[in-house]
């Protein structure tokens, strides 16, 4: 108690010294923020993606029911799809009206006839999509197979980036961070030197001394990683509209409140690790 | 309770700050540190807080031996030794009462007990109604008192006073001196260094006498001194006397 006592008298007679390390961290945990957003973002995307039909395959107009059921079982017998779903000429219809329902002009050339009847069929294994895609190619009664091979790969692709890149730039941040504590937390024992060397001369012990420094920096580290993370929350609650709008059709949105207050947690146990480890840092360099 | 033991100190730089200094001071002294700027009166207070080290020679207080002490040891060596530096070494920020509180919060003791230590110690000074005021609004012998408080509050066995009347007008500087005879009558061991003359005839107790860092007069010794020959020029006389008595009756024999 008494240590956070002198620690809060440390912080109002250098204020600027203290804002200057809030800020430090709270743009390091803002960074943090914005990376987990983007990755718990992109990791739904990506099963959004991997979850839908990954294969689907349209067949000709002449082609008859029987013919689609053998088809379907052939596939389903090789063990490597999830699921396989017949959509019908009219359940088609119905989608694209769905798709399209803010363009009449779209509606009013469509009908049930000219859109085709198809399979959709997810497989176990994103790598087993090209075989299932060459084996319905290969029948006869399919006129067109697309799959979201692609799609998928190039997200995955994408995300990984994302990840290296963020995971680069924390480590980047975090460093400075550290570094940038420490002089700070350096330059207010420099200040302090006078007051530190009476304190010794009276018998106080070192550890005395440093304990007021350590409380400092993890204070400092608290503050900043709750502002980072609550500058991140308010930016993303303020884009939620947008994004939901942009990634209309995903189910991304909206971010649960335990996850945001996860991150939170996290964040501040990251918080005390970094600044215990720049102020204890400061206090060997500088209370030998 | 302090011994100093052919102890000498050769700085850094090259200055002999003390020379072969052997003295010894018992408990319940007081002792007056006199000499001239540089004689080494404010060595011998860093030599026993062990603010620095000794280069020849034992320093020992109590069973401590200052020299072997443990660096970890020195903080509760401290807490026993109270000490009044020349410069004050109050800290600005902090009110009297923090300033005093201090040696007690570092000693680790409970805030109650503490404040009622602090409470104590600043009524004993005459300091309690400025309790709440900074050092920058005391008067010089108020700070000096400050400083005494500070030295005093955890009881400490030993009271080092660095020239503690050193800016005061004469008044002052006797109530500061009055205060630390009042210290040392409870129990404490004072040593004070001075150059006030005044002061130090008038006190009438225990001078040691440095002189470019070596010990030139000491009360104690010349009484010591005193006393030794005393004795020995007593002890001569009665063998005079008890030869003479012998003497004497050989010849009361004889005449018989």
């Amino acid at each position: 108690m008494k240590f956070i006592k002198i620690m809060m008298r440390n912080i109002r007679r250098s204020p600027y010294q203290a804002m200057a390390a809030v800020l430090i961290m709270m743009l390091t945990f803002l960074t943090v923020s914005f990376f987990i957003f983007l990755l718990s973002g992109s990791s739904k995307v990506i099963s959004f993606f991997e979850s839908k039909p990954q294969v689907t395959a349209f067949f000709k107009n002449e082609v008859k029911q029987e013919e689609i059921d053998n088809l379907a079982k052939q596939v389903q017998n090789t063990g490597k799809v999830a699921s396989v779903k017949f959509v019908t000429k009219q359940e088609a219809l119905e989608i694209y009206k769905e798709q399209n329902k803010d363009d009449p002009l779209l509606l009013d050339l469509v009908t049930a006839d000219i859109l085709p009847a198809s399979l959709e069929i997810s497989a176990n294994r994103i790598e087993d999509l090209s075989g299932i895609s060459e084996a319905l190619k290969s029948s006869p009664i399919v006129a067109e197979v697309i799959y979201q091979k692609d799609i998928v790969s190039t997200l995955v692709i994408w995300t990984g980036a994302i990840r290296r890149i963020g995971a680069g730039l924390i480590v980047v941040l975090s460093t400075v961070s550290i570094f940038i504590m420490a002089t700070i937390i350096g330059i207010k024992i420099s200040q302090k030197k006078e007051d530190i060397e009476i304190m010794k001369l009276i018998g106080a012990s070192n550890w005395y001394i440093r304990w007021p420094f350590i409380f400092e920096g993890i204070f400092y580290g608290l503050v900043g990683a709750f502002s980072g993370w609550a500058v991140a929350a308010l930016v993303l609650w303020y884009s939620t509209p947008f994004l939901t709008y942009f990634l209309r059709g995903i189910p991304v949105f909206p971010i649960p409140i335990t996850f945001l207050l996860l991150i939170l947690a996290g964040e501040l146990l990251f918080a005390i690790v970094l600044s215990f480890l720049s102020s204890f840092m400061a206090v060997l360099r500088y209370l030998r | 309770m302090i011994k100093l033991d052919r102890v000498s100190k050769k700085f850094g730089t090259g200055v002999l700050g003390l020379s072969d200094v052997t003295l010894s001071v018992d408990k319940n002294e007081f002792v007056f540190l006199v000499g001239p700027t540089g004689s080494g009166k404010t060595t011998i207070f860093r030599l026993l807080i062990r603010e620095i080290l000794p280069s020849e020679g034992s320093v020992i207080i109590n069973d401590w031996n200052i020299v072997k002490l443990p660096k970890e040891k020195v903080p509760h060596l401290r807490k026993r030794i109270g000490v009044v530096f020349q410069d004050l070494k109050l800290l600005m920020d902090r009110t009297i009462f923090e300033n005093v509180m201090l040696p007690l919060d570092v000693a680790g003791i409970k805030f109650e007990e503490a404040k009622k230590k602090a409470d104590e110690v600043l009524s004993q000074v005459g300091l309690i109604e400025h309790k709440e005021k900074f050092p920058a609004q005391l008067s010089g012998g108020e700070l000096q008192r400050t400083a005494i408080a500070r030295a005093l509050v955890l009881s400490p066995e030993i009271l080092l006073a660095d020239e503690p009347t050193g800016n005061l007008d004469s008044a002052t500087s006797w109530e500061i001196v009055k205060l630390l005879a009042d210290i040392n009558e409870k129990g404490t061991v004072v040593i004070m260094a001075t150059h006030n003359t005044d002061i130090v005839k008038s006190m009438g107790k225990r001078i040691i006498v440095l002189e470019r860092g070596k010990v030139v007069g000491d009360d104690k010794k010349k009484k010591e001194d005193k006393a030794e020959s005393k004795e020995k020029k007593s002890e001569k006389e009665k063998d005079k006397e008890g030869i003479e008595k012998t003497e004497e009756e050989k010849g009361e024999k004889e005449e018989e």
